[in-house]
């Protein structure tokens, strides 16, 4: 018959401070676990929902992102004739020809530089991209010097708002609406037009071409004949695989960064569980020795004592996830690595995170209390009945 | 007080395997809280390393935008200017995306001249600059990928398309150990010639000039009349000290910063948690003992004295171990990754620091059993059994 579970959770409740305090360092490193990898998630997810499956991105061979590539016009018009690309309305493909650059913009709170993309787009780049949903006023027209502003840009810049002007390029840009592109990288973008923008830049050259496929399976054979061309020196990509790629740099560094940080940290947390438990075993050994003389085994004192350490990380566990699940509803705006530009993302809680969190709050329980529950099942008896 | 201290130190190794635990927990969390104050130390290096005499200019609209070359003689002409120099970021991979580091072009003479803690022997700097493909790297990443003097390193160009094979003449050393040693630059003219070829509409630019003055009190005077040059033209200039340039880049990432200094001090509240707790069950176990104490006329000070002495004598030695440890461990950090922190060196202030933290964790945790120490009848302590 195995000790009853309320006999560990009990003697917890009984040194409610030593409890709590246990506990509370466990709290903090399954809090500093939970939320790094959230931010790393925020980062990837943000990203990966940028692209659509059945979009593909267009650069210069060798580029690693939009803003270091350039294809000259005439690429870009080969591009435009590419079997495989789906029609759009009025019988042309459903391609976008766009300007990819960054321009240096203030924070509202800081006051300190960032940089923000600017995407120049063509007539079909919001069809390219449903998400994108224009909240407050309209879409630019082309060939005006009007632009419009993510939701995440128009929250952190106090100079971007719905009709207001920005200067940059020697030119006025008048805001002339916001948009919302959801939880996806758009919302960190000002979108205008190509052509005005490229004059306005004096850049001869498109960033990259954006086409949808005309069925999404068919990337393959379109990817072979645009890296094949000798003409284009291009290279296709799926616009979701572009997107990852894109964050990948910063999310393993924010990863590894987390799991070295809470491998550490642990290490203090499980010296506290061992502590706990240790003067737990001490401090009750005539109750040991009671349990053993009336017929428990000495594995059962072994896994009550094992219970009361998982309890302690189970505590852990859900006193640490509860304030980082809150961590959600904080956007984190910084600098990408890879891009080089500003980009707002969520910490994001997924099952995974906080099943991995209460594992890993369970392990240091676990790792505390063996040895002291060794201790205890351990004893002898009658020494343990003298003891008291 | 040499009684008091002996029986501080007694009492500290009474329950030696707990005092152990506490003391590694402590010097864990230490070791944590120096190393990632390191990272933020070496997050801020390139602003500690520059120079006040050094301004950069670049394009107003963002660094992305190049000048034309022919600001050159412009900006020579401004008074106060001593040496000019220029170069373009040229974001070259070596074999793979992995194996950063930050490469550039450069005016291969005025450059070195600019940046003297950028050291090479007098024979390397010539054939460096006789060498028109010749390039030049950081101690560094010559070690990190094997490099010796006259090795042809090949660049994959991601702004500039193409390989570009380059033959290594110098290898740089720091002046001292605040220099980033991972640097990599080669000439600006051989880049400019060879895009002439493939891209003339690129040529003939570059990304930044480097402006070097006579006195740092002519900084700002000069950093006003270089963009008041070109204000109103194609390109107009944002002139900036090195320093705040560089700020730039660390603000751009302060949302890690912050993360990365939160997380800082969590661990100190960790540690708290861990030394409170062993305080707790220490005082705990000998409520008894004080009741004794107090019958013997001993007052609450003297009381307080030997649980806040416990808790510094424990925590300063999990500290002190836990800084100690530092050192090695930055070392091994910085050679294995030197491509990630350039610049790694704990700062004294980071010490400083540790041990702050380490008094304040041994204050806060010696708080609660004290007061309740103190607080306890001399009866109910007497009565009070485990």
């Amino acid at each position: 018959m195995a000790i009853p579970f309320s006999y560990s959770y009990r003697n917890l409740w009984n040194r409610r401070l030593t409890t709590a305090l246990t506990v509370a360092g466990m709290a903090l490193v399954v809090f500093v676990f939970a939320a790094i990898l959230m931010l790393a998630e925020g980062l990837q997810k943000t990203l990966a929902s940028t692209g659509s499956w059945d979009n593909v991105v267009v650069i210069r061979k060798g580029s690693t992102s939009e803003v270091m590539s350039g294809i000259e016009r005439e690429k870009a018009a080969l591009l435009e004739t590419l079997p495989g690309i789906a029609p759009a309305p009025g019988g042309r493909n459903l391609l976008a020809r766009e300007l990819v650059v960054l321009i240096c913009l203030r924070k509202e709170e800081t006051g300190s530089p960032s940089n923000v993309t600017i995407r120049g787009g063509g007539a079909l780049s919001l069809d390219l991209r449903p998400q994108v949903k224009i909240v407050e006023g309209r879409p630019p027209r082309p060939g005006t010097y009007e632009i419009m502003a993510g939701s995440g840009v128009a929250r952190q810049f106090p100079t971007v708002r719905l009709n207001r002007t920005l200067r940059f390029a020697q030119r006025e840009w008048r805001v002339v609406g916001i948009f919302d592109a959801g939880g996806t990288g758009f919302s960190s973008e000002i979108w205008g037009d190509a052509d005005t923008l490229m004059q306005a830049f004096r850049r001869p050259v498109y960033s990259s071409v954006i086409f949808r496929l005309r069925s999404p399976g068919d990337f393959e054979p379109v990817r072979a004949r645009i890296d094949g061309d000798p003409r284009l020196s291009l290279e296709a990509k799926r616009e979701v695989r572009y997107y990852e790629e894109q964050s990948e740099i910063m999310a393993k560094f924010l990863r590894i960064l987390g799991y070295s940080l809470t491998v550490i940290f642990s290490i203090g947390a499980v010296m506290g569980a061992m502590i706990t438990m240790y003067s737990a075993v001490a401090n009750r050994t005539s109750e040991i020795g009671t349990l053993r003389a009336l017929g428990f085994r000495r594995r059962e004192v072994l896994a009550a004592f094992l219970l009361e350490a998982l309890f302690l990380g189970l505590f852990g566990a859900l006193a640490g996830l509860v304030p980082a699940s809150f961590m959600q509803f904080l956007t984190v705006s910084t600098m990408n690595f890879q891009s080089f530009s500003e980009l707002s993302f969520r910490f994001t809680l997924t099952p995974a995170i906080a099943l991995g969190s209460v594992g890993f709050a369970l392990l240091m329980g676990l790792v505390g209390g063996v040895f002291p529950a060794a201790r205890a099942s351990r004893m002898e008896i009658t020494r343990a009945l003298r003891e008291a | 007080m040499i009684v008091v201290l002996k029986i501080i130190l007694r009492n500290a190794l009474r329950n030696k395997l707990r005092t152990l635990l506490t003391v590694l927990g402590a010097a864990t969390a230490i070791l944590a809280f120096c190393l990632l104050r390191t990272m933020v130390g070496a997050w801020h290096a390139g602003v500690a390393a520059s120079s006040a005499t050094r301004l950069v200019t670049r394009n107003a609209v963002s660094l992305v935008f190049p000048l034309p070359i022919a600001y050159l003689e412009k900006i020579r002409q401004i008074h106060g200017v001593a040496r000019v120099s220029y170069g373009n970021w040229f974001g070259g991979i070596y074999i793979d995306e992995k194996n950063f580091f930050p490469n550039f072009v450069v005016e291969a003479r005025s450059y070195l001249d600019l940046y003297p803690e950028f050291v090479l022997t007098p024979e390397e700097r010539e054939a460096f600059l006789r060498d028109r493909r010749g390039c030049v790297a950081g101690r560094k990443i010559a070690d990190l990928f094997g490099w010796k003097i006259g090795d042809i390193v090949t660049l994959k160009g991601t702004i500039y398309p193409g390989d570009w094979d380059l033959v290594l003449r110098g290898i740089y050393h720091g002046r001292d150990r605040t220099i980033d040693e991972t640097q990599f630059f080669f000439h600006w003219e051989y880049l400019d010639e060879a895009v002439r070829g493939m891209m003339p509409a690129r040529a003939g630019y570059v990304g930044f000039y480097l402006v070097g003055v006579a006195r740092p009190e002519l900084a700002s005077r000069v950093a006003a009349a270089v963009d008041e040059t070109f204000r109103n033209s194609l390109a107009e200039t944002l002139t900036e000290t090195e320093k705040s340039f560089q700020q730039g880049f660390v603000a751009m990432s302060s949302a890690l910063l912050l993360v990365i200094q939160t997380v800082s001090i969590l661990v100190v509240v960790i540690i708290l948690a861990v030394v409170a707790n062993t305080m707790v069950m220490t005082t705990r176990e000998r409520m008894g003992e004080y009741a004794v104490f107090k019958c013997l006329g001993f007052g609450g000070g003297t009381i307080t004295a030997f649980i806040l002495g416990e808790s510094l004598v424990i925590t300063l030695a999990g500290s002190v171990l836990g800084i100690l440890l530092t050192f090695p461990a930055v070392d091994m950090i910085r050679t294995n990754l030197p491509n990630f922190f350039p610049v790694f060196n704990v700062g004294k202030d980071t010490v400083a620091q540790a041990l702050g933290a380490a008094l304040l964790v041994a204050l806060c945790a010696a708080a609660i059993p004290s007061r309740r120490a103190v607080r306890v009848r001399i009866a109910e302590g007497l009565a009070r059994v485990g």
